[in-house]
């Protein structure tokens, strides 16, 4: 059976698995070691662990200030709080001199659940997309979050990464060898000719599902996995318009600023078809069972089928 | 220190207080009230305290310096100028789309800076974040800082005091610039910040007095500093706004406007008057 895991505990593992490899990673967390699962690296390498307390603006610029001597730091706290409330410090002291600092964003999304919108953090990917020289990084499953871990400590440059709270199951094929992780690159996880879903984080899994359904009904959806929302893989992107005619695109985020944002921007400059973005509709979330909430915001499989059906039949154009 | 080296260093800062008020001149555009009140302390900082090397400004062993108060880049780059690490021409294209030698610090294109800042509160954090990488390293370099103390009016620089106190910093010594003035006025009516030694100690600094433009005076705090172990040292450096340019002194509106060819003029007159004492002396 397929692993099923929430991102987060997959991210813990694989900073704490890399401690030793990499003796200039640091990791920083400001209060929330447990749920962001930096524990796990606090656990394996004490030393190198650094708890900032409730103080992510601080936590951002040590950060920096960090990697101005050669040191990784990755600094870890909820979406909310470092793409969010330190978002000035993460564009001008991390961002603008470029510096090598990875700021991780948990419990992204409305799959906070419980907590409500104060701590369901919609905006991070927006927030982040749009500071210049910043890589954007969502992975939708364990598999893909250590591939995701190991880049970004290759990588030389500021990085976002966010996390996910929920169990989610493992639908890439990178530890089979099936697909390789290069940061930039989306992923073909269902091939279609159709229509296709450029889908981000764990709407890839809803995505993959929302394509069998279709399937029955006789439409062929192929299946994009953009774990890096930027830079965006054109390449891949546009190759999909000129075959499928046509884009849904799906994210746990406002549909504002986003994965859905950065495609159509792109798509419709250089290749131009009904682009139709999937999402949290610029509305703020709310407390309950993460599945409720997902469910209050129409992030379920079904709602992302009848995206699709609406991108077809506009991709067909208007009824004669 | 030495009459002869006190002397040095207040003809270099003299020389500094120029540059920084001709570069706001020539460019329009500036802040030289700040610049001209923490010029004494960079001096000491760069001409005596530091070890640096501007053939080899990323040294990894070097000793670093944080311009928390960014806006004060012509005493910075004026200060940087002086030490070699590039020429003073380079001065010319201060705040120039020709060039890049930005209105605040920028660590990518201006040798010797070691930190990119400007946005008030944030270099405090970086400086910490260079001293912890110094303590698990075991390396031996110091971190020196830079504030304002409008600047401390931003939460940050509290959680980056608290920081430095939990880690045991005792390779930073922070420095406030306590001119008594920002943007809108006096900071005691802005925002009243004082007792900033009772505050600072609170969070378990090691506390300095100094008289901020007392060159001998400085460099012996900064060596105080480095005997205090297992914790940071901050110094609170009383000084005068607009310091050496006697129509600028004191005036909350010179913090961020650039002279007039008359006003330069006078304070060419007033600093090149206070080299020639110096060099008499």
């Amino acid at each position: 059976m397929a692993e099923k895991i929430a991102t987060r505990e997959a991210f813990g593992k694989a900073i704490a698995a890399m401690s030793a490899e990499y003796p200039e990673l640091v990791v920083l967390d400001a209060d929330l070691a447990g749920a962001t699962k930096s524990g796990e690296f606090k656990k394996a390498c004490p030393e190198r662990f650094l708890d900032m307390g409730i103080a992510e603006a601080n936590m951002v610029g040590v950060s920096a200030g960090l990697a101005t001597c050669g040191k990784k730091p990755f600094c870890c706290s909820f979406a909310m709080f470092t793409a969010g409330r330190a978002y000035e410090q993460v564009r001008n002291s991390v961002a603008y001199p470029h510096l090598n600092v990875k700021v991780v964003g948990s419990h992204g999304g409305l799959s906070v659940g419980e907590d409500g919108a104060t701590h369901q953090c919609i905006e991070d990917l927006s927030l982040m997309r749009t500071i210049p020289g910043m890589t954007v990084v969502n992975p939708c499953d364990g598999a893909e979050m250590r591939a995701a871990v190991k880049a970004l400590l290759e990588y030389d440059g500021p990085a976002y990464l966010r996390l996910g709270r929920s169990a989610v199951e493992t639908v890439t094929g990178y530890e089979s060898g099936e697909h390789t992780f290069t940061l930039g690159k989306g992923v073909t996880l269902r091939d279609g000719t159709d229509v296709t879903v450029v889908a981000t984080g764990m709407m890839v899994q809803l995505a993959l599902q929302a394509a069998e359904t279709l399937e029955e009904e006789g439409i062929s959806v192929r299946v994009l996995d953009f774990h890096t929302i930027k830079p965006l893989d054109k390449e891949l992107l546009q190759k999909a318009a000129e075959e499928t005619g046509a884009i849904v695109t799906s994210e746990e985020h406002n549909v504002i600023g986003g994965l859905g944002s950065a495609v159509a921007e792109f798509v419709s400059c250089h290749c131009p078809v009904p682009v139709i973005r999937h999402g949290v509709k610029d509305e703020f979330g709310r407390s309950g069972k993460a599945a409720a909430v997902l469910e209050a915001y129409g992030l379920t499989a079904e709602v992302l089928a009848k995206c699709v059906r609406h991108a077809v039949e506009k991709k067909a154009g208007p009824k004669q | 220190m030495e009459r002869k080296e006190q002397k040095e260093l207040a003809i270099t800062a003299a020389k500094a207080r120029l540059l920084a008020v001709e570069a706001v001149h020539r460019c329009a555009s500036g802040h030289p009230g700040g610049s001209l009140s923490v010029l004494d302390v960079l001096t000491v900082l760069y001409f005596h305290t530091m070890r640096v090397d501007p053939k080899n400004p990323r040294d990894p062993g070097r000793d670093r310096f944080v311009l928390s108060k960014g806006h004060c880049t012509p005493a910075l780059y004026a200060t940087l100028a002086l030490r070699g690490y590039y020429d003073v021409k380079e001065l010319d294209l201060f705040r120039s789309i020709d060039g890049h030698m930005s209105g605040h610090p920028d660590m990518v294109n201006v040798p010797g800076v070691d930190m990119s800042t400007g946005s008030l509160g944030q270099g405090i954090s970086a400086a910490v974040g260079m001293a912890l990488a110094g303590k698990l390293d075991n390396k031996d370099y110091r971190v020196y800082a830079a504030l304002g103390d409008g600047e401390i009016e931003e939460g940050q620089v509290w959680e980056a005091a608290m920081a430095a106190a939990k880690y045991g910093l005792d390779n930073l010594c922070a420095v406030v610039d306590v001119n008594g003035l920002q943007i809108d006025g006096a900071t005691a009516d802005v925002m009243p910040s004082e007792p900033l030694d009772a505050k600072f100690a609170a969070f378990n600094w090691n506390v300095i007095h100094v008289d901020g433009h007392d060159i001998p005076a400085i460099a012996a705090a900064f060596d105080v500093a480095k005997t205090v172990k297992g914790r940071p040292t901050v110094l609170l450096a009383k000084t005068t706004k607009g310091k050496g340019v006697p129509f600028m002194e004191n005036d909350a509106g010179w913090h961020g406007k650039a002279p007039s060819d008359e006003q330069l003029e006078q304070a060419r007159a007033a600093l090149n008057e206070q080299i020639k004492e110096w060099e008499a002396m």
